[in-house]
């Protein structure tokens, strides 16, 4: 395990905002962690760096004790926590020049790092004229700058446009897949999490509800078939009396619990023949909320 | 960095103009007179504040771009980094006031060279003076300790700034007033330093109607601000290490 942690809990105050939380993140993955605004992401990852100071239980990382081996194991860790922290009176690459020096890092790096984030042509632009997106990528450039075993980065496809959000999980992906690293993300997002990471832990109000791989989670998020029609109420007893679940009926559309392509057919004819006219019918992804509400039920 | 340059100039311009007055008044004295103008209100308000300012500008860097998080998590101990600030906002006092012997003198010279009535030429004051700007560096140690760990956890400019304001107007008061403790409060030692030099200069008259300034550095106002600027910069340090980032 790269990050395991016991029991962690931290107080702001006299609120618990991260209770007794257990994370195990393997070697090699892509660590998903997610939550909605407010769940404690960002004070969990302060912990793991050792910004915060931990009020009960234990962090390991690298199988090592955090507290009593800091330097060691944040010499390994490549970080990016909320808006990223740049000088804005510096250009891109002084920010960097800047960092490399404190980590002892050639000049050469810095330049791959600006190529590999696509901000060596901004290079000598004042970082406080950058776009949100360039500083979000000079923020991850500079959490890559040491070739960390692991990074943590804490939604740093916030402010992306599509195409930056694609280099960025391209970039993590391959990052695990060719150079080995570890990577934990934080994310709001299920659909982003779901499409790289290979690990999930969700939390919610300081607790971790859901921790496991990719497709622990893909069975718990039940897909669903949502089909739009006219007559949704009359439509939803006549499936009903054919012994189908029917989840939720509105104006323009109902759902049906997915479970095979073929009971999707099923229900596209039965519709039909009997007079139902459909406009659409698609398999959907729970989204976070429900998936939270299932979970959270289930608990 | 502007504002020992400024300040000269203004009294480099104030004594051109008043030259003639100045003339009859024998080297020493003038020299006196010109350094004193800063010297007295160096005590008083200058100083402190300027340090108040040093103090804030090496941690607002930080403060602003929200850089402390990313900075105690980079592998570097956070007593290089709390050092490190601190050596730097030191070397900063040192430089500004190292910049006021440097512009006094300058111009000093230039108006013994524009004004040659005035009689400036005829002592040499570089070895009192920066004695007493070194004396002046000593006893502002403590209140730099003070404001730099005050800049370090207050986040914006008012409070380490309306804290240092009211200490040093009471330190100044209390100076003034010969209160007997006085040389306990750090913020009083510049103002006590600037008096024991005018004191000084006011008794020590060694018969030709020439002042006897003799500095003695090591005062027991002095050891008191080296004391806390020592102890308040350990303590510090203890709190940057308990201290949680936000």
């Amino acid at each position: 395990m790269v990050i395991s942690t016991e029991g962690l809990s931290f107080n702001f105050s006299n609120q618990q905002v991260v209770k007794s939380l257990s994370l195990q993140v393997p070697e090699g993955s892509i660590y998903g962690f997610l939550g909605p605004n407010g769940a404690g992401k960002t004070t969990t990852i302060k912990l793991l760096l050792n910004l915060l100071k931990t009020d009960q239980g234990s962090i390991h990382i690298f199988d090592k004790e955090l507290q009593s081996n800091r330097i060691d194991i944040l010499s390994q860790i490549g970080s990016l926590i909320e808006q990223p922290a740049i000088y804005l009176h510096l250009s891109g690459k002084e920010n960097l020049m800047n960092r490399a020096l404190l980590l002892e890092v050639s000049e050469e790096r810095v330049d791959d790092m600006l190529k590999l984030v696509h901000l060596s042509d901004a290079a000598h632009k004042k970082a406080g004229k950058y776009s949100l997106g360039m500083k979000q990528r000079l923020g991850i450039a500079l959490a890559l700058l040491s070739d960390p075993k692991l990074l943590i980065l804490d939604e740093p496809t916030n402010g992306l446009d599509p195409n930056g959000i694609i280099e960025v999980r391209e970039l993590l992906i391959r990052l695990v897949t060719q150079h080995k690293k570890t990577v934990f993300i934080s994310s709001h997002l299920l659909a982003e999490v779901e499409r790289m990471a290979t690990h999930v832990g969700i939390i919610d109000r300081g607790e971790l509800l859901f921790q496991g791989s990719i497709k622990d989670l893909e069975a718990i998020s039940q897909p669903q078939i949502s089909v739009e029609l006219d007559n949704t109420v009359d439509a939803a007893n006549f499936l009903k009396k054919h012994g189908f679940t029917v989840t939720e009926v509105s104006d323009t559309h109902l759902c049906i619990p997915f479970t095979s392509k073929t009971q999707m057919g099923e229900i596209n004819t039965l519709l039909n023949k009997n007079g139902y006219m459909i406009y659409s019918i698609h398999k959907i992804h729970k989204d976070l909320e429900k998936l939270f509400l299932d979970i959270t039920q289930k608990a | 960095m502007l504002l020992p340059l400024l300040l000269c100039s203004l009294l480099f311009v104030g004594f051109f103009n008043k030259s003639d007055h100045l003339a009859n008044i024998p080297g020493m004295m003038a020299w006196l007179q010109f350094a004193g103008a800063i010297l007295a209100v160096m005590g008083s308000l200058l100083l402190p504040m300027l340090i108040v300012f040093i103090g804030y500008s090496v941690h607002s860097i930080e403060h602003k771009a929200d850089t402390w998080k990313s900075l105690f998590s980079l592998p570097i101990p956070k007593w290089s980094v709390y050092s490190a600030k601190y050596a730097y906002a030191f070397f900063l006092v040192f430089l500004c006031l190292a910049l006021f012997v440097l512009f006094t003198l300058g111009f000093g010279n230039l108006l013994s060279i524009l004004k040659p009535t005035l009689k400036f030429n005829e002592y040499h004051i570089e070895g009192l003076l920066s004695k007493i700007y070194l004396k002046l560096f000593l006893s502002s140690l403590g209140i730099l300790s003070i404001q730099f760990l005050l800049s370090l956890l207050f986040r914006d400019f008012l409070k380490p700034m309306g804290i240092g304001f009211v200490l040093t107007i009471a330190g100044v008061i209390l100076a003034n007033v010969e209160w007997k403790y006085a040389y306990l409060f750090p913020y009083s030692h510049p103002m006590l330093t600037v008096r024991s030099i005018i004191q000084h200069s006011k008794m020590g008259n060694s018969g030709d109607g020439m002042p006897n300034i003799d500095i003695d550095l090591f005062t027991k106002d002095i050891l008191v601000s080296l004391s806390v600027a020592v102890a308040v910069f350990v303590l510090g340090y203890f709190i940057v290490l308990k201290k949680s980032v936000k």
